[in-house]
Parts: C-alpha cells; structure tokens; sequence
C-alpha cells in the first residue's frame, strides 16, 4: 500500500492577471482545506467521509464556485449541483437544481446512502432535502455582490462565462470587471470568474473516493446541468483510482473524462500519471479542462490543459504542494 | 459495412409465460418501427434523424415505458427524460422531469442544436420545450390505466420497480405475474449506422416505477445509457442505477478501442460486469456489425442490418424473422 493522498481543486481555467492578492487567497483556502483533509486522514477517517468534509469546506467558503459564491442563472438565482462517488463499490450520489441547500455534498451523500436512487433533483431533491432534515438556506445566502456583477457583464456581452479564462489586458479584480470591455472573439471572456470544487481521496486501505460541487456556468439557462453531477463525466471512483473534473463542463460530458483515466488505467493498464497525461492530451479535442486524481496506490496527479487550475494535494510521505500555474 | 439498425423497447423479468395480448401487440410495434427506421436508411437520412424518429415511434407507443405509457412517479405523476448522440462529433443532448412534452427525444435534439449547453432538466426544460414551439399537451397524456395499477402494486410492495419486474415478494416466479397488472415495460432506445460510418444513438424512458419525484437515472448522462463515438453507438436499458456505477454505454466504446475487442465481444464483456438481472443493451459499430446482448429474463428487441438480416425478440434464443 502507498499510504493516504488527497488531492483539492478550485477550478480550472485562470486569468494570468489575477491579482495577487487573490491568488493568496485562494492558495490559502486550498491549504486549509487540504489540512482538513490531511487530519481527517490521519484520524483513519474513510476516503468517502474526507471527500465530503473537505468539498464541504469550499462549498462554505465563497470565494470558489460552489455553495455560497455559486455561480448564477440568468434569473441571477443560484441553482447549484454535485455529485460523489465512493471507489470500492462504486455506489454513487448527486443533485442539481439545489436552491437553498447549504451543502450539495452532503445532500449528494445522502442520496447515496439514504435513498434507493443515484441521482435526485431541484423540487425532488429538495424535498428529500427537507425531509432528511438538512441545512436549507434561503437562496440569496448563496448570492454573492461579485457575482451579481459577473451576472451583470455576462449578460451586457451576451455570452456564457465558462470555467476557464481567457487572458484579456487590463484586468485586475472584480472591481475592474465593472470598467473592462468584455471581447467578443468567438469564446467567453471572464475576469476573475468562480470556479467548482472538487476534492478526491484515497485513504491507508487503499479506498478510493470523490466528489464535485459547482453553481456550474454564469448566466446558464435555468434548468441548465453540468458536468459536476454525472457520474463518469465529472466525477469518478472505482478501485483503481478517484477523479474529479472542472473546466468546460459540455467538453468534459462529450468526453466522460473522469471515467476515461480510470478506463485507460484499467483497459490499457497506464499508471495514474500516465493515465492523466494521456486524457488530457488525446481526450479534450477542442476543449478546455482540468482534473485531480489519485490512485489507490497512493499516488495523486492531476492535469490541466487550461492557462491554470486552483489545486493543492499530499500524500502521507509528507509532500505537500499548492499552485495556481 | 452498410446500415445497421437496433432498437429495443427495455429489458428486464419478462415471463416467458406473457399472454399474447401482451406480447403480440408490443411485437407489432418493434416491427413497425423498425420498418420505420429502415425506410429512412434506405432513403439515407443521416443515422441522427433515423434514431429520433424511431423513439419517437416508440415514445409514442403506449406499451413502451416512454412519453405516452411512461411509469409513474410516487406521486402519481410522469417525469420523462432522454438522450441523443452523434457518434462523429460527439454532441449531444439531453432532458430530464419534462411532464408535458410529447416526445422528449425531439427536446434533447433541440438542446444539442439549438442551446450551448447539453442538458437541461425540469422547468427550465419545459420552458425551453415551449419557447420552441415544440409540441405540449396536459399531463394526463402520458397516463395510462396500467401504470396506475403498476404504481399502485409497487406501493403496496414498498419497492421500486425496474424496466421489468413481476409485481412478487420472492423471487422471480415465472407464473406468478399478476394476471390483471402488466409489467412488461420498458425504456426504449435505437441505434444506427450508415453507410459511411455515420452512428447515432437515442434513448427515451419515464423511468422506474414508484420513483421518487426528481429521480434522474442513467438514460440522460452521457455514457452511462447513451453513448456514440467513431467507434460505435450504444442505447442501454435496465436498473438505472447499476448503469450508472458501471458507465456502461461508454465501457462498450471504450473496450472496443482499449482492449480492441470486437462489437460483440465488448458488449458482451460489459454486460457481464454488470449483477445479473440488472442490464440490455443494442449496439452498432462503425462498420455495420449489430448486437443485442443483455443479462435479464428479457428485452423487447429488434435489429437489421443491409444485408437483409433482421430479427425480432423479447428472449433469449427466441428470434422470429
């Protein structure tokens, strides 16, 4: 056995202008997460319960995509969604269409665990909510000022922010989103949009496990669903490995990506690095994305073919690393 | 090579003892719409157009689980979703919880070609369904007398029901069918190739019966029932929830590519995989070949391909030309 490894994401797709200071910031979440993540394994906590708790943390946190901080709809309501997957028997939760549930992650676990379904959403999901007695919140507490002005940009340049960003002159900050023009060039611009969340984990026995949390696109369609959600899409465990993805979702859908690391592991018997290399290379076509993985050997990689992906990881022989780039 | 065509109407516990008022009406309609699908190759419109316009067929089909004739939810009510895909470009679309729309595979198509996105669900589906003029009716629509009673057995049973399960306690007994309920329904799904390699997939389905409002299952995601690329089309049917875990629509695909396993070999390979009981599937590959396999008592089933072969089934063994 290779011991635990844990791996977080924040997103992938980064503006190379980013302020500094926000750079800090989000490093600085994507460490305290990754020490939650790290006391949990080493309390022998299951690679499952360590997804959860730490997915948890960045849905509270309002500076990435998911929970509080949510991206939001062209109704500029949040309607978020996530999904989890735990390796060893493959069992699996998700939602969508969350309005007022605090934390998706934890309603996805509950579908996995409570329920005789995989996958529930929006006034179902949210019943099933209820009835199990979650946190629910109302739907302005997942509304942030940023994003209001994100909505606001977006819908003066009439396009879809996606996850990943593209470089544009000038930019520093949300306060700046406000006075810079957006481009039209036959792909979305955004300054410095949010991101989903993802959190993969494999624990000392070697358990595998994952999940994804996201408000999904600004300015989505309401009723829009992503890739966060769909198994095999954005998130995946078996007992070879754990993945989760982020980026376009369409292009991570159309390409099963999380599935597929897990597909060439165990069908053309690449090892994880080799695997993700491999996917993000060959898999994406056009598209623009990031993953984090790990194997249950301990190993933990993760790849990006976006200017940046929001990530930190670890593993028990005491490494430990935080990047934007 | 040359067109190929596959479709079925689900799979699951089907008792060999189905009355023939049962089955002869649901064999009539494999055959009409593969008539259907074979006409449109012949007159070679591309495999996406053939694969929606025989689940439409099917959809339309009360004594198929999809649009009219779709199990209902706990609640009494219809959630219908489906899934399109083009095996070239690998777009794709889907819907989930429509409850008016009448052929929900039109929908899908519509969120592939005319949205930036791929699947939209519930209101927001609905609203984009009308927006688009696409064609709505009341609710009670879709309800049929035998799905009332297949929820009302499932209630007093407290279980949820697959694509085809005798409404028993124990296990399958073969001539314990409820005389009055008829469980034999299904999610409907078709396959095809053109040609030119040209593959398309579509499913469609209502669901499980007794579902929980809001219960999505593997018809809509992306390879877990649906899945197309150059390689092949796959269309599968059965417990939702196992083809989820098992990504089985893109485990043919991807087995075929990875381990180089022919058609055949990789679907049979897949469905393997998946607990007995729980899975079916149709497939067609880029160079005509077709197959069939699943792991249930049954599917409703029919395939052909342009050398005059065809086929009919709902068992194992039991073709009828």
């Amino acid at each position: 056995m290779g011991g635990w490894a844990i791996a977080v994401h924040g997103g992938a797709g980064v503006d190379p202008n980013l302020p500094k200071e926000r750079q800090e910031e989000a490093k600085r979440l994507l460490a305290h997460c990754l020490d939650i993540g790290i006391s949990a394994l080493r309390s022998n906590l299951p690679a499952i319960d360590v997804v959860e708790l730490v997915v948890r943390e960045l849905e509270t946190d309002p500076l990435f995509n998911s929970g509080r901080g949510s991206a939001l709809t062209e109704n500029g309501t949040v309607e978020m969604e996530a999904s989890i997957m735990d390796g060893p028997k493959r069992r699996c939760g998700a939602v969508s269409g969350l309005t007022a549930v605090k934390n998706p992650v934890s309603l996805a676990r509950l579908v996995m665990d409570k329920s005789p379904h995989s996958y529930l959403a929006f006034s179902g999901a949210e019943e099933f909510a209820r009835k199990q007695g979650v946190e629910l919140v109302d739907n302005e507490y997942f509304v942030t000022e940023d994003n209001v002005g994100m909505l606001k940009l977006a819908k003066e340049a009439n396009s879809i922010l996606f996850d990943y960003r593209i470089p544009t002159i000038g930019t520093c900050g949300a306060g700046a989103a406000m006075d810079s023009p957006l481009q039209m060039n036959g792909l979305p611009i955004s300054f410095y949009a949010p991101e989903t969340v993802g959190c993969v984990v494999v624990d000392k026995e070697g358990r595998c496990a994952a999940a994804t949390s996201t408000g999904g696109l600004m300015n989505k369609m309401i009723g829009r669903i992503g890739d966060s959600p769909l198994i095999g899409a954005g998130t995946y465990a078996c007992d070879l490995c754990g993945v989760s993805c982020t980026g376009e979702g369409e292009a991570i859908i159309r390409s099963t990506l999380a599935r597929e690391v897990a597909a060439v592991m165990e069908y053309k018997g690449l090892n994880l690095h080799e695997a993700v290399d491999y996917v993000i290379k060959n898999r994406l076509d056009e598209g623009k994305a990031g993953l984090i993985a790990v194997s249950k050997n301990g190993e933990v990689a993760c790849g990006f073919n976006t200017t940046g992906m929001f990530r930190g990881c670890a593993t028990e022989d005491g490494f430990m690393e935080v990047g934007i780039w | 090579m040359g067109w190929a065509i596959a479709l079925h109407g689900g799979a699951g516990d089907i008792p060999l003892s189905l009355p023939p008022e049962n089955r002869l009406p649901r064999e009539a309609a494999l055959r009409h719409c593969l008539d259907v699908g074979i006409a449109a190759l012949k007159a070679h419109k591309h495999p996406l157009d053939v694969v929606e316009l025989v689940v439409r067929e099917l959809e339309n089909h009360q004594n198929f689980n999809a649009g009219k004739g779709s199990v209902l939810t706990t609640s009494g009510t219809v959630e219908m979703e489906a899934c399109i895909m083009d095996g070239k470009t690998k777009k794709c679309g889907a819907v989930s919880g429509l409850s008016t729309v009448v052929n929900a595979i039109s929908l899908a198509r519509l969120v592939m070609e005319k949205t930036p996105h791929i699947y939209l669900a519930f209101d927001g589906a609905e609203a984009f369904a009308r927006e688009h003029g696409l064609e709505t009716v009341d609710p009670s629509h879709f309800i049929t007398p035998e799905n009332i009673e297949r929820l009302k057995l499932a209630q007093e049973a407290n279980r949820v029901q697959i694509d085809y399960t005798q409404p028993i306690q124990k296990e399958v007994k073969k001539d314990a069918a409820s005389a009055d309920v008829d469980s034999q329904i299904g999610t409907v799904g078709c396959v095809a190739v053109d040609n030119e390699g040209n593959l398309a997939t579509a499913t469609s389905t209502g669901g499980l019966v007794n579902k929980m409002v809001g219960r999505i299952g593997d018809t809509p995601i992306i390879g877990a029932g649906t899945y197309a690329n150059h390689l092949c089309a796959v269309s599968a049917t059965g417990r939702g929830e196992m083809i989820i875990r098992g990504t089985v629509a893109r485990d043919v695909a991807a087995v075929m590519e990875f381990k180089g396993l022919s058609l055949k070999e990789a679907a049979a390979y897949v469905v393997e995989q998946v607990p007995p009981g729980n899975v079916g599937l149709v497939a067609v590959s880029s160079t005509g070949e077709v197959t069939m396999p699943f792991n249930t008592t049954g599917m409703f089933r029919a395939c052909a391909t342009e050398d005059g072969y065809s086929e009919i089934g709902i068992w194992p063994d039991s073709p009828s030309k």
